[in-house]
């Protein structure tokens, strides 16, 4: 009764604001305005949540506090910054005064070894995350297709990635410590040897849904394409460039979006657990440091992380709704 | 009709038995038929019977248990751009426009004896005449489901097969679509005069369009069971034979095979509904 009660309302409501409306508005109220809405009665429910909250580090961070805070990390950024520039000034203006006295000298250079700031944490973050994606594709998309295309294949590998796929990448982390210390051992290495692990531990995270997704796609591949490409006698590897590759793109997309959202979680908790340069350090860093702002910074981190992680996920829906021919598959 | 004077196509013997889990099915028995260059032949038969089988074979996609396929007095047992099918789903790529859906076959027939300006008139030559020039670049989704089967059509005529096999090509088209797509085929057949094997399940469209008919019997272990000529003069229109004896005798020569001697008794009530669209649909 209540419920057919709520629905008579809705629905008149409904009709009499589409009746009354310009179609822009009611979309603008849908779009903006519904959000909008969503929004200020989390901050509302937030800022009454933190009040009550009372930890050993003071009163659980509301909205006010973490904003203050964005503008303290950023404030920091810049001036880290600032000092990183000066110190190189220093340096230099030292060694050409030394210069100008004895033409012999060796100049020494140093580099600048202040904390890394928060921004600087983010764009690790992501350039470990995009890394270990990548490589991920570029493994995963060819054996996902190799799979798809011989059912003996398939048969062999399957079961091992049955049993790999659910282990949380978390495990293979201090295995993937080891071998990189053990394997990794140049004196001057390209990448710094905690980029190196955090990324393998992103890669393995992300490699599994996508070879099984690229598979998937690959072996339910409609079979009237498969006989148009038999009856034009489709060399192989044009039949897997203009008929394989695309017919699968739409399931390639699939489990790339969902592995970016695994592996966009994964990291931050490597880099926590590993203590590897990231997010995930600067909210270990925090929780350690256990200052009055720790909590509020760590309640910035979190919003961040989570910013990132829905533009990760909309640029890859951007880049699906490019590159796939198949419009129809509308992804939440 | 001489069998012999432009033999094309020997379909010779065909048995065809599949392995299933229960066992062996004897799809095909001895099928044998001998079709002459530029005939237009239709198969027609109830669902089920195995007429998608015999053109499968014929194409190449299934190899026959026994028997074989001579096309040119040479036996083939894989699928070529020489033996053109048309699918009933039309089959177009979806990712790529007409034109390049036509394209994909061009280039892969003609890579070697056209040029690329060659090539590209060929392919709107070929979506001319399916009056789909209109619509090249287009793709699949964009486009009506009739236009679909135009551009299925175009991309196997475009392949200039010895034989073109159609497997019911327009029967998921509404019967209007359908009455006008006949009347293209008509129109092309006339120009082209290509060599073409039909299925079908609409006993108008197969009177209109043949030159011969060939009926087969219910399965399992379906063969052929009557051929009958259809001897109407060309260009036919489908009004003016709409009231000719001589059509409808044709007509009623094959319902009588279909309802009378090949009466498929158990599912009367499936033919029923799938023939309330139109009076003469087999299914
Ligand atoms: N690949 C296959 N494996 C097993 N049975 C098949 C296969 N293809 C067709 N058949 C069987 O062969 C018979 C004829 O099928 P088909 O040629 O598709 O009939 P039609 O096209 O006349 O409707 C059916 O009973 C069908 O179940
Ligand atoms: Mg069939």
């Amino acid at each position: 009764m209540s419920s057919l009660i709520a629905q008579l309302i809705t629905r008149k409501n409904e009709s009499v604001i589409k009746a009354q409306l310009p179609p822009f508005v009611i979309h603008f109220f849908k779009t903006v305005t519904l959000p909008t809405i969503g929004i200020l009665v989390f901050l509302l429910f937030w800022t009454v949540g933190a009040n009550n909250i009372d930890t050993s580090l003071g009163k659980f961070p509301g909205p006010v506090q973490v904003m203050t805070q964005v503008g303290n990390l950023y404030n920091e950024h810049v001036e880290s910054r600032a000092k990183e520039s000066a110190f190189y000034e220093r340096q230099d203006n030292r060694n050409q005064a030394r210069l100008a006295k004895d033409p012999n000298y060796q100049a020494k250079t140093r580099t600048y070894t202040g904390r890394e700031t928060f921004v600087d944490q983010i764009f690790t973050s992501l350039i470990t995350v995009l890394s270990g994606f990548l490589v991920a594709a570029v493994i995963a998309i060819p054996l996902g297709i190799a799979i798809g295309l011989s059912k003996s294949l398939n048969t062999a590998v399957n079961p091992i990635i049955q049993i790999f796929k659910p282990v949380s990448p978390l495990a293979w982390l201090p295995l993937v410590t080891m071998v990189v210390s053990a394997v990794y051992t140049s004196t001057d290495p390209m990448f710094a040897k905690s980029f190196i692990v955090s990324m393998i531990t992103v890669t393995l995270c992300c490699i599994w849904p996508m070879v099984i997704n690229t598979s998937v796609g690959v072996a339910s591949l409609n079979s009237d394409w498969v006989n148009v490409s038999k009856v034009l006698r489709l060399p192989a590897l044009t039949h897997i460039q203009k008929i394989v590759l695309p017919a699968s793109i739409p399931a390639i997309f699939t489990g790339m979006r969902l592995s970016l959202g695994i592996a966009w979680m994964v990291l931050i908790a490597a880099e926590m657990l590993a203590q590897n340069p990231g997010l995930g350090k600067f909210v270990w860093d925090e929780f350690q440091n256990g200052s009055s702002d720790s909590l509020s910074r760590i309640m910035t981190a979190v919003i961040v992380i989570g910013l990132i992680g829905f533009l990760l996920d909309r640029t890859m829906l951007q880049l699906q709704r490019v590159l796939s021919w198949d419009k129809t598959t509308e992804v939440r | 009709m001489s069998l012999t004077k432009n033999l094309l196509l020997d379909i010779s013997k065909i048995d065809m038995v599949f392995p299933t889990p229960k066992g062996d099915f004897t799809a095909l028995k001895e099928v044998d038929l001998k079709i002459n260059k530029g005939e237009f032949i239709s198969l027609i038969g109830h669902s089920g019977c195995g007429k998608s089988t015999v053109l499968n074979v014929v194409a190449g996609l299934y190899q026959a248990t026994s028997g074989g396929v001579i096309l040119n007095g040479k036996e083939v047992n894989q699928p070529g751009p020489e033996r053109a099918v048309v699918f009933q789903n039309h089959s177009l790529l979806p990712w790529l426009t007409a034109y390049q859906n036509v394209e994909l076959a061009v280039k892969q027939v003609f890579a070697k004896t056209k040029s690329p300006k060659e090539m590209q008139e060929w392919i709107e030559y070929n979506l001319k005449l399916v009056h789909m020039d209109h619509a090249m670049h287009k793709r699949p989704d964009e486009i009506s489901g009739g236009m679909k089967q135009r551009v299925g059509i175009a991309r196997a005529l475009a392949m200039q097969p010895e034989v073109l096999l159609m497997d019911e090509p327009f029967g998921a088209l509404d019967a209007l679509t359908r009455a006008h797509m006949q009347d293209s085929l008509m129109e092309i057949q006339d120009e082209l005069n290509n060599t073409v094997i039909m299925i079908t399940h609409d006993v108008d469209e197969a009177v209109l369009l043949s030159d011969r008919i060939v009926m087969m019997t219910n399965g399992p272990a379906a063969t052929i069971g009557e051929i009958l000529d259809i001897n109407l003069e060309r260009p036919r229109s489908r009004l003016e034979l709409a009231k000719d004896p001589i059509y409808n005798q044709y007509r009623s020569e094959v319902l009588t095979f279909l309802y009378e001697k090949q009466r498929k008794v158990e599912s009367i009530s499936k033919t029923k509904t799938e023939t309330s669209s139109s009076a003469t649909n087999v299914a």
